[in-house]
């Protein structure tokens, strides 16, 4: 293999003699069915009523901080959980007390569990050899999966001579080597440095696609969720708060919790003044279609993504966008662009991504206890309803896991 | 490295070195010499590098070293048999348990090995309840258990369990669960995880477990004393008397050293053949 032995090949070459196989696996794929699914371990319940439809050949991605449930939504899937009530379907069958070794979905572990006694080439042929595949086929199908991951030459090492990104690749390829009707990722790429897991999250689409095997992925890193799934289910506390796809998720949060989790939380507390009219911190009335949906006098939160907020000197402001004003509390250099800090008012604080178009533009951004004025294009405002306030601000939103380049 | 810093591990190394040193180096060589010497405790001995100490020790007893190693064998099985689930238990099942089920594991110590062993002999007596039920199922077909090669292995079993025990909890509690998890999800029956998986893993725990149950049993001679009769005689009970009670201490030494040849030979050979791929379930063998 060529270059760093990290890096995944970035052609997995999908005209290979093998893929017959793979895109026979695709239309025999299936769907998941969650039907009022619970499940309670002593007197904590750690998912809470769910009902969820994942489509076949989907990139589906629970997402959602430690604690929410969605390990355990997925191992429930897997058969290693026996849900306390409800249905699990896989494929429009229901899987209710079959064990792990008799469903037809495959796991890839957050710790690999490579089993350390065999060879990269035995731990991929595992699967195959328990199925009573006939030997010349695990040959062929283990040799191409390896070649998928780029890692042909290391087939008869062990795992502890490989790296932690290579370790991986041979969970993946054990798992899709079986070609299961659906591929569980628990948190696969959580132990890997920023660069690697980015590499992966590419080679990992490309690789979904190819296969159009059901992916059902679980992360709590946001912008791995945005990058590669069809759709993502938002979780907090055993329940789905939102289940869309990504752009919607990010751009139309349906709770204070997923415009927190998911970005940066630029929530301004709001009140609605009429049917299509809201009113933001004592400040400016903004007429607004979103208001349809609140009765009059309901309090509210407005959400403006970062890089769709514009900050300019109050004199210069477009006067035919809504806006607030606020004070310039800081300023930070990102690279690509500024992060400013703005308070609107007490406890209301604003971030705003600029683009660092220009070094001249960006030496006349306006310094720290500047008065501006914040606008936005009425079309990137958006409303939630107010939740329980603690939720808002409980995903781990601090300023430096901004999402920068998604959409 | 300062020469004070060099120094550091010899200083840590020499109360053990010492100890070895005085109590088993200097012994062995005195031992050694001595089973090459002839003469009597009366009249003194002298190094006559009589090497058919040896010779002899092997063809006059050679009835006992077959079945020293025939006992240590069986009891070894017996407690893997018995040892295996019941760390397997403790291991993963056990949940708040473990601590006080390790500790009945090694709760026996608390009694001297001498006055267990003397306990088995009265469970194992002819009017003891144990018998009686023995007899009714017809597993005792003479009508008593004591003096008998079962009543010596399951002594022999009773006594090493621990040394079994012990080495395969820490094995199997040092296995990552997940790597189960993993064997059901890639369509590994119970059974076959089981013997593809886990067995492989501890097989470090399990040899350990051997070689502490075997050693020692192959060398015991209180359970034979007690529970055994005179044909149940093992190589132990044949160098303790030639030592305490005939006082042929060059036969002795002879004896002690062959056995402890045998013991080392079939360790090496053991360790050869438990240390290569065939013995840690190589996959492409298994079917």
């Amino acid at each position: 293999m060529e270059g760093s032995p990290d890096q995944p090949p970035t052609d997995p070459e999908p005209d290979q003699a093998g893929e017959p196989a793979a895109s026979a696996a695709g239309s025999g794929s299936g769907g998941v069915t969650l039907e009022g699914v619970t499940k309670q371990f002593g007197d904590f319940t750690a998912v809470h009523d769910m009902d969820l439809d994942i489509a076949d050949g989907e990139f589906f991605t629970m997402l959602g901080p430690s604690g929410c449930g969605k390990t355990t939504t997925l191992r429930m899937i897997a058969g290693f959980e026996q849900p306390t009530t409800g249905k699990v379907l896989i494929d429009g069958s229901d899987v209710a007390g079959l064990p792990a070794y008799k469903r037809p979905t495959n796991t890839v572990f957050q710790s690999y569990a490579l089993f350390p006694h065999m060879t990269l080439e035995e731990n991929v042929g595992f699967g195959l050899k328990r199925q009573k595949v006939p030997k010349a086929e695990i040959k062929e199908r283990v040799g191409r999966e390896l070649e998928r991951v780029g890692l042909s030459r290391e087939a008869k090492r062990k795992p502890n001579q490989l790296s932690g990104g290579q370790q991986q690749r041979v969970a993946l390829a054990r798992a899709l080597v079986n070609l299961p009707k659906v591929l569980l990722l628990d948190e696969p790429l959580g132990a890997l440095d920023l660069k690697l897991r980015k590499g992966l999250q590419v080679q990992l689409k490309q690789i979904q696609r190819d296969v159009g095997i059901t992916f059902v992925y679980v992360t709590h890193d946001q912008e791995e969720a945005l990058t590669m799934s069809d759709r993502i289910a938002v979780m907090n506390e055993g329940k789905i708060e939102q289940c869309a796809d990504p752009e919607t998720v990010y751009d139309r949060p349906s709770s204070t919790f997923v415009a927190g989790f998911i970005g940066v939380s630029n929530l301004m507390p709001a009140v609605v003044r009429g049917p299509g009219e809201i009113e933001i911190a004592d400040g400016p009335a903004v007429p607004t279609e979103d208001a349809k949906q609140f009765t009059t006098g309901e309090k509210c939160f407005a959400v403006v993504r970062p890089e769709k907020l514009t900050v300019s000197l109050p004199g210069n402001a477009p006067g035919d966008q809504p806006g607030v004003d606020g004070i310039v509390e800081s300023s930070l250099y990102l690279g690509t662009s500024t992060q400013m800090a703005i308070k609107v008012a007490d406890d209301v604080n604003m971030t705003v991504l600029v683009p660092n178009a220009s070094e001249d533009a960006r030496q006349h951004l306006p310094g720290g206890g500047a008065k501006v004025r914040l606008n936005w294009l009425p079309e990137h405002m958006h409303l939630v309803a107010e939740s329980d306030p603690e939720e808002a601000t409980s995903g781990p939103t601090p300023t430096d896991q901004i999402t920068e380049g998604v959409n | 490295m300062s020469l004070r810093q060099r120094m550091t591990p010899y200083w840590l190394l020499a109360p053990g070195l010492l100890w070895l040193v005085i109590f088993f180096v200097i012994p062995m060589y005195y031992m050694g010499e001595l089973s090459l010497k002839t003469g009597t405790v009366q009249t003194g001995y002298e190094l006559t590098w009589a090497f058919s100490n040896y010779s002899d020790a092997v063809s006059q007893y050679s009835e006992q070293f077959i079945r020293s190693f025939w006992y240590a064998g069986v009891a070894t099985v017996f407690c893997l048999l018995i040892g295996y689930p019941l760390a397997y238990a403790i291991a993963f099942k056990a949940g708040r348990w473990k601590n006080l089920m390790l500790f009945a594991v090694v709760a026996p110590f608390f009694t001297t090995y001498l006055i267990r062993t003397i306990a088995w002999k009265t469970i194992l007596d002819d009017s003891s309840p144990v018998v009686s039920v023995l007899k009714f199922l017809g597993m005792a077909p003479d009508g008593h258990v004591l003096a008998t090669s079962g009543a010596v292995i399951a002594g022999l079993t009773y006594n090493f369990l621990p040394f079994m025990v012990l080495p395969l909890f820490t094995a199997l509690e040092r296995l990552d669960e997940r790597l189960l998890e993993a064997g059901k999800d890639l369509y590994a029956s119970t059974a076959q995880t089981f013997f593809r998986i886990t067995l492989p893993l501890t097989m470090p725990g399990i040899i350990a477990g051997i070689l502490l149950t075997f050693i020692p049993a192959a060398g015991d001679y209180v359970n034979a004393t007690f529970l055994g009769g005179t044909g149940q005689a093992m190589i132990g009970n044949v160098i303790q008397s030639k030592y305490l009670v005939v006082t042929d201490y060059s036969e002795a030494a002879a004896l002690s050293f062959t056995l402890m040849a045998i013991i080392l030979v079939a360790l090496l050979v053991y360790i050869k053949f438990a240390g290569t791929e065939a013995l840690m379930g190589e996959e492409e063998e298994a079917t």
